[in-house]
């Protein structure tokens, strides 16, 4: 597996050599640096836990975080993700170069907020007649039964707040991969709004 | 978005000026097999939109008695070349309009002499 954090930068379109017009999500993918090499023997499990964007100031590094960015000999990182990857060793970096155009990927992020919705958002029901005197339009509807079980069962799909979940769109295919600028264009869409942190994963 | 640009940018073509109510002739690229032909399209331009590399074109003809759009990205790369074969003195920024005209009515006026390009 390969994995790589990455932000989101938009989305645009790309002319493929057939001649195709495709969408395409730009990523700014990289460099990710490994802060640690978690082990079977030491951790119980095997991951690296890898760091993206760079801290501008010292001073807004928390004392903690600060101890665990010195060890590890790297300057110090706004995000930290882990993967599940081997072979890499503390200090080692990821880069946009290591996928290439063709790789299916899955991408994880933070969907859009959609604030409180309704069922018919949230949940896909199918609402009422829009029309012809109906006074039923956007309702969920019925609830449940009465006397059994006089109470609501859990889980009842109902109105609330949509959005801001951490979302993974697999099967998504890279156009192009140009790791001079560190840019991923990923085709079709991918979760949350711009600016958002997503991770890239490449199963092997 | 910078970077985005700096990817859109890097499919900017030259295209030669053409306007709405242009009569055009397309020389679109077609792939057949593994052999690659250029096929002629020619009509009418109705409408231009989008902006930057994202820009597209309607090109309209009337294809053995029956009308036959087609949209181009203005900087396709399947598109080998565009001819602009005449001016068109049109009053709209979409000429809609000609679907419903049949005939005589349905041409676009050419136009008497080219304005000065600014």
């Amino acid at each position: 597996m390969t994995g790589i954090i990455g932000k989101k930068l938009g989305m645009t379109q790309f002319f493929t050599e057939d001649g195709k017009l495709v969408p395409v999500t730009v990523v700014e993918a990289g460099p990710c640096h490994v802060i640690q090499v978690k082990t079977p023997e030491t951790d119980g499990y095997e991951a690296v836990k890898v760091g993206f964007l760079e801290m501008r100031k010292a001073k807004n590094v928390a004392k903690p975080m600060a101890g665990i960015f010195k060890k590890a000999g790297t300057p110090a990182f706004k995000i930290l993700k882990e993967f599940p990857m081997n072979g890499l060793k503390v200090g080692d970096t990821i880069k946009a170069g290591s996928f290439s155009k063709g790789d299916v990927v899955s991408v994880a992020g933070i969907s859009k907020g959609k604030g409180f919705q309704g069922v018919m958002k949230r949940h896909n029901f199918k609402g009422g007649p829009g029309s012809h005197g109906s006074m039923f339009n956007r309702a969920p509807g019925s609830i449940g039964g009465s006397s059994y079980p006089s109470r609501v069962w859990r889980g009842m799909r109902m109105a609330g707040h949509m959005g801001c979940d951490r979302v993974t769109v697999s099967n998504l295919t890279i156009i192009d991969v140009r790791p001079e600028q560190n840019l991923i264009l990923i085709k079709g869409a991918v979760p949350g709004p711009k600016d958002t942190i997503i991770e890239i994963r490449k199963e092997k | 978005m910078s970077l985005i640009k700096a990817v859109e940018e890097g499919f900017r073509r030259e295209v030669p000026v053409f306007n709405i109510g242009d009569t055009v002739r397309m020389h679109v690229k077609v792939v057949e097999g593994d052999k690659e032909r250029l096929q002629p399209f020619e009509g009418v331009v109705i409408s231009r939109k989008g902006s930057g590399v994202r820009e597209t074109f309607i090109v309209r003809k009337i294809s053995f008695g029956v009308g036959v759009e087609r949209v181009f990205p203005v900087h396709s790369p399947s598109i080998d070349k565009i001819e602009v074969l005449k001016r068109g003195d049109v009053r709209k920024a979409k000429l809609y309009y000609l679907r419903g005209k049949k005939g005589k009515a349905a041409k676009v006026k050419e136009k008497e002499r080219e304005r000065p390009q600014q």
